[in-house]
């Protein structure tokens, strides 16, 4: 009892420290307040929004910015502002599921292969090294072809491909923890495996996952952009950044006001996610790079 | 103002800005004059700045410090007033620096030559054609084996001791009039640290050079120094000739220092140095040492002392320096327990002709060469330990000495051989077959606490592994034990909820020695477990260690490098090369004549802080990657080696009386 | 030496047919072949079905085809497209030395402008010249290429009229025609990559620039710059080879989203127009070839690394 309080209170502490280091960084302050931001709009938008995302009017198609419709209208008279605010509520659902399932399946794997070793983990990283040459966009769209671009499918296609590289994270981070001499120590007093994975590697482990999830969360957001740019993740009319930015493009000539919404939109959530994550391994002191003066 | 000395540092001041904005100081009011053909010892504990003052000498200060206030002056240049130009001749030239881990201080990249080269091409009129030529004499002249084929050789290809001649001979290169040296030698095996020295002293006085010698061995320092400057946090403390200092030190830290170093000639356990330096930044209002000081009183903690002359010529920053008579001169628990001499002692454990290699075959190298097994790492080990007896293991690295720890705890298998308790049949190998109760039985204390603790657990978690997993505690039984323990080791239950990173070196080791003796243990093995630690934090683990083990009845197997550590904890002891047991027997017989040629060696190369000892050098320090296929272990190095005999048999076991045995061909009386 | 040389290469060899067996793997096990991916669109007949999988050979066992795939692409021989006639090799041939077109100028442009700028950042570490170019990395690389792509073609070809925003150019055309469309796809492939390995190289100069041998170098006497050029750099720059071996092999097999962007005759275009049309059996040979230049370019960058690091290359060699 006293040492399970110990530890929430301990652990507790410590997301406390960490989370004051990462705001006392001009780039985690800068970061979370973006992130904070865009999963906020997320949940709340459609409440907000002045205009409805779908309602389409001829006479407004591709209008400028005025005082009603502060981001004009696209090219079916929809109002860009309305569709912008909604626009990341897609992705932000898909990625925030999908980013923890990757880097927990993927994490799983990794330690698991990392803790075995030997023929067995070899064959695994070259079944992981060929998954790694093809091209990702690749792998997903001959599945997403195949089964569909609902959400309850970009989910378990994000998940799984975007975990295989934390595979190898993860095997890497084992291996670094279980040759140090806290792991033998446990070993030597002869806990169970299942302990030593809990109370030795895990903790140790969690930090890099930590931040490569949240690097992962950013690459898999412009993954899912360039899906939609590309055609084959949001379906119309639900508004999406990605594919309002390929909507408008055709227009830019003369509308250049369809683009620039989605455009701060995207880029300030992704950069918000990477900014963030830096400063997460800084504070978490994962970063070599940065050393105290003495 | 007066002409400056050679090297002249004055009210030296070096801080850095923390990130809370405050400025902190490192180095405090420091003032040091070394002059020509004079050498000076820099002494002090991890942190006490005496790095950054050596540094500083060079007009380098490491990213984020700067100077506050404060001069140094070289040969009468101000070298906080030099260009860049004018400093990059000095640096390597006239004012050389041998740094501390040579291994990593070489760039990887580039050939011996290369590097050596450079600074003859920095700091010296040859022309280029001639560099060739004199980086061999430079390499002959530091005493490296072959040097020509030195020449084309990377640093990595090289032995730490091969490194550190290699820095060394670059630092001649610039025909320097000062060198200044950060822990030349530490980390390096005795007997090479001892040829390094006597290197850096014929070459001191070949040259006339002045030599700032910075270390925390004070042995080292004894063996070059003429005079000892002891710092402590950041402010120098005692300064005085060589002799004066370290034979009746006249600061109490110093005192405390000294007497913290076990000895060959003493038997008794050293004094333990209690308590931790301040850290940086720290509000001291007195003195910086009176919390520690065991003959402070009130004017100690009202302002801080001076540093004054006194009548034997020293200067000490202490306003008692009358009393260091006071302050004790060997330990109180000199007397040690020896293990039951009645009857036929129980053994605790015994080891039968144990093997153990370290080879992983590789499935693909397997496949496509046939090559023959490297001989075994460790090999025909048998040794019996009594109950309740230390048994020390020293060797130089590579002499096995961990591996058979880890074999004994079940994380690696040997390769032929047993490992039984008391009269038991033989454990199992792998530490993952054997009963709890075994497990329990026996122990294991790592050198580095920083490793050997999770870093994301509390200390009331670490504790709480061995007593969960043996003896099923929890709740509040859990926590009342854990308190005991932590008693035991003399920390107070406070300790609970910190984590290792909160805690000093000394404090981690306890937590270790408390985890280990939380499973009620009867076999205790510890790793090197002082060596990761400063000498008067090392005095005190000792101390507790020796403690324990009266209170508990435990068996002890200590291996550490240093013969003085191991003879001051040991019962018997067991002298080992590349894995192979050379001499074993009861402490006053091993570190008495006759001797085992290797025991002689590794005694003979022993720096003790007394200027008047010189180390006996009877064997070169070649560092040997294997053992040989047979004979005698030692025999490529040995300085007494009779002939073939000792590359062909294996050298018989012969018995000198009172379970003194010494593997040798030569006969005991020649020995 | 020779032994890791032919470990890397067997390990490369196993990958690449580890791949090959994905590939065809994934195919199979996917609903429907081939032909009912392809006709499917049109609601063909059974009539139509059987004629195509009689033309593509499926009805053989799955085994005996990877067999002859597989055999065939080690030959070069990557089979038809699903239509049956068209040549693969034919229609790959042309993009691909398209990709390898525009992989190269991003390459030239890109690796040693990323070199020369993290060696900058390194060096000036939290001063101006890093802040700047490090904020500038962080948005390179963290903005969709669609979206910094579409915002270039907006200024230098919509606004300024300075370069073509689209290229026109047939897949078979040769390389010299496809200047200066080329130009802008080239320019935001750049900027990527370039931001990729100067964050890289940025942390490894720092970490060599701590270390004690460049503090050694510099109580040596050594110049600042010539320590930087002898014994910071050499150190610094060999992680960074395999950096720029993944952005290689990034640059050739996964630009789809530019070359769509630029209406670019690519690999990567080709991939989308294949998939688009399901036509499997090109989508096959395009994974193949992407994946084998992948492993072989990380093979070249183990082996460089090898070579460049006396670490390495002295365990083999000497002894």
């Amino acid at each position: 009892m006293a040492a399970t309080t110990a530890t929430s209170m301990v652990s507790g502490n410590r997301v406390v420290t960490v989370l004051k280091d990462l705001a006392s960084r001009p780039s985690g302050a800068i970061g979370l307040t973006l992130v904070i931001f865009h999963v906020a709009l997320a949940l709340v938008s459609p409440y907000i929004v002045p205009f409805d995302y779908k309602l389409q009017n001829s006479s407004l198609m591709l209008t400028g910015p005025d005082a009603v419709h502060w981001l004009g209208a696209d090219h079916l008279g929809r109002d860009v502002f309305s569709r912008t605010l909604m626009g990341g509520r897609e992705a932000l659902l898909v990625t925030g599921v999908a980013t923890p399932l990757a880097v927990i399946w993927g994490g799983f794997i990794g330690i698991l292969f990392g803790l075995v070793g030997g023929r067995l983990d070899e064959v695994l990283m070259r079944v992981v090294d060929a998954f790694l040459s093809l091209p990702w966009i690749l792998k997903m769209l001959v599945l997403i072809v195949t089964f569909g671009t609902g959400v309850e499918v970009l989910i378990p296609t994000l998940a799984f491909f975007y975990g295989i590289p934390v595979i190898r994270i993860a095997r890497a981070a084992t291996h670094d923890v279980i040759a140090r001499d806290f792991v033998w120590a446990a070993k030597a007093r002869g806990h169970s495996r299942i302990s030593i994975i809990w109370r030795e590697l895990l903790p140790n482990v969690l930090d890099t996952l930590m931040v490569e999830g949240a690097m992962r969360w950013s690459w898999m957001l412009l993954a899912f952009s360039s899906l939609s740019f590309l055609g084959f993740g949001v379906s119309p009319p639900t508004p999406d950044w990605g594919l309002m930015i390929s909507d408008a493009r055709g227009f830019m000539s003369f509308a250049p006001w369809g683009v620039i919404g989605p455009v701060i939109a995207l880029s300030s959530l992704i950069i918000g996610i990477n900014l963030t994550a830096d400063a997460l391994a800084k504070a978490l002191g994962i970063d070599r790079a940065q050393k105290a003066p003495m | 103002m007066t002409t400056p000395s050679f090297i002249d540092v004055r009210n030296l001041s070096i801080g850095y800005t923390s990130r809370a904005g405050e400025t902190v100081k490192v180095l405090r009011d420091v003032s040091l004059t070394i002059n020509r053909g004079e050498s000076v010892g820099l002494v002090g504990e991890s942190g006490s700045g005496k790095s950054t003052l050596a540094l500083a000498a060079l007009g380098y200060f490491k990213r984020g410090l700067r100077v506050l206030d404060g001069q140094i002056h070289f040969d009468g240049i101000d070298m906080l007033d030099l260009g860049r130009d004018d400093i990059q001749k000095i640096r390597g030239g006239r004012l050389a620096l041998i740094p501390q881990n040579s291994g990593q201080s070489l760039t990887p990249t580039l050939r011996i030559g290369q590097q050596v080269a450079e600074a003859l091409r920095l700091h010296s009129e040859l022309e280029a054609d001639e560099f060739d030529h004199r980086v061999v004499e430079l390499l002959t002249q530091v005493r490296l084996p072959d040097p020509a084929a030195l020449i084309s050789r990377y640093p990595h290809e090289l032995s730490g001791g091969q490194q550190q001649r290699v820095a060394i001979a670059m630092a001649l290169a610039g025909q320097p009039d000062a060198l200044l040296l950060d822990e030349p030698t530490t980390g390096l095996d005795v007997t090479t640290q001892a040829h390094i020295l006597e290197l850096l002293r014929d070459l001191a006085s070949d040259r006339n050079m002045a030599m700032l010698y910075v270390s925390h061995d004070l042995g080292a320092i004894a063996r070059v120094c003429d005079r000892v400057v002891v710092m402590y946090a950041g402010e120098i403390v005692l300064q005085g000739s060589a002799r004066q200092v370290l034979k009746s030190p006249r600061h109490p830290y110093a005192h405390g220092l000294l007497a913290s170093i076990p000895r060959l000639s003493q038997q008794s356990l050293p004094v333990a140095l209690d308590g931790r330096p301040p850290m940086p930044g720290e509000m001291i209002n007195g003195c910086a040492f009176a919390d520690r000081c065991g003959i402070a009183d009130s004017t100690c903690t009202a302002s801080p002392p001076p540093l004054v002359p006194i009548d034997t010529g020293e200067h000490v920053r202490c306003f008692h320096p009358g009393k260091i008579s006071q302050l004790p001169r060997a330990s109180k628990t000199a007397a040690r327990k020896k293990p039951s001499a009645s009857g036929k002692p129980d053994a605790a454990l015994v080891m039968d002709d144990l093997s153990i290699t370290y080879a992983k075959p590789d499935f693909l190298a397997s496949l496509l060469t046939s090559r023959k097994d490297p001989p075994a790492t460790v090999e025909g080990i048998n040794i019996t330990i009594v109950k309740g007896e230390t048994l020390g293991l020293v060797g130089e690295s590579g002499s096995g000495k961990s591996t058979i720890l880890k074999s004994i705890a079940g994380l690696i298998s040997p390769k032929t051989g047993s490992i039984a308790l008391e009269g038991q049949s033989p454990l199992t190998a792998k530490v993952e077959d054997r009963p709890a109760v075994n497990l329990r039985q026996i122990q294991l204390i790592f050198q580095n606490p920083d490793d050997s603790l999770n870093p994301r657990h509390t200390v009331a978690q670490i504790l709480a592994q061995p007593l969960r997993l043996y003896f099923r505690l929890s709740g509040d039984d859990l926590r009342q034990r854990s308190i005991e323990l932590l008693e035991k080791v003399r920390l107070g239950s406070h300790y609970l909820e910190r984590l290792p990173s909160q805690l000093s070196g000394g404090e981690k080791q306890r937590i270790a020695v408390a985890r280990a003796f939380a499973a009620e243990p009867e076999i205790v093995l510890c790793d090197e477990v002082t060596s990761a630690l400063d000498v008067s934090v090392q005095a005190a683990v000792l101390n507790l260690l020796n403690e324990l083990k009266t209170q508990q009845q435990t068996t002890y197997i200590f291996v550490s490098h240093d013969l003085a550590v191991v003879k001051a904890i040991s019962d018997r002891i067991a002298v080992l090369y590349q894995g192979r047991l050379c001499e074993i027997g009861p402490v006053d017989a091993v570190y008495k004549p006759p001797f085992h040629p290797y025991t002689d060696v590794l005694l003979g190369a022993v720096l003790e802080p007394d200027p008047e000892k010189a180390p006996k050098l009877s064997a070169d320090d070649v560092v040997e990657l294997s053992p040989p296929a047979q004979g005698c272990p030692f025999q490529r190095r040995c300085p007494k080696k009779i002939g073939t005999i000792c590359e062909t048999d294996t050298p018989p076991a012969q018995q000198m009386g009172g379970g003194h045995v010494i593997n040798c061909h030569i006969p005991a009386d020649d020995l | 030496m020779l032994m890791m040389l032919i470990r890397r290469i067997m390990l490369g060899i196993v990958t690449v047919s580890l791949v090959s067996l994905i590939i065809f793997a994934g195919v199979e096990i996917l609903p429907g072949d081939a032909c009912t991916q392809y006709l499917g669109e049109y609601q063909a007949d059974d009539e139509l079905l059987a004629q195509c999988r009689k033309d593509l050979d499926l009805n053989r066992p799955a085994l005996e085809r990877f067999q002859e795939w597989a055999g065939g692409a080690v030959t070069g021989d990557l089979g038809t497209a699903v239509d049956g006639k068209t040549k693969i090799s034919t229609i790959v041939g042309d993009r691909l030395k398209n990709s390898l077109l525009l992989a190269f100028c991003a390459m030239i442009v890109g690796v040693p402008l990323a070199l020369l700028l993290g060696v900058i950042t390194g060096l000036w570490r939290d001063r101006k010249p890093d802040l700047i170019a490090s904020t500038l990395a962080i948005f390179a690389m963290t903005i969709p290429e669609f979206v910094s792509a579409t915002l270039l073609i907006l200024i230098f070809s919509i606004w300024l009229g300075w370069l073509p925003g689209i290229v026109l150019t047939s897949a078979s055309a040769p390389a010299s025609e496809f200047f200066p469309e080329i130009l802008l796809p080239v320019i935001v492939l750049s900027l990527v990559m370039c931001a990729h390995i100067m964050r890289m190289v940025r942390s490894s100069v720092i970490e060599v620039m701590e270390s004690d041998y460049v503090q050694m170098a510099t109580l040596k006497g050594v110049p600042y710059w010539r320590m930087v050029f002898s014994h910071a750099l050499p150190n610094a720059l060999l992680p960074a080879i395999n950096v720029v071996a993944l952005t290689i092999a990034w640059l050739l097999g996964g630009v789809v989203v530019i070359e769509v962007v630029f209406n670019y005759p690519g690999l990567g275009r080709l991939m989308i127009d294949s998939i688009s049309d399901r036509d499997l059996p090109v989508v096959q040979s395009i994974a193949l070839i992407v994946a084998s230049i992948y492993v072989c370019v990380n093979l070249a960058a183990d082996l460089l690394t090898m070579l460049a690091n006396p670490k390495l290359r002295t365990i083999y060699t000497r002894k």
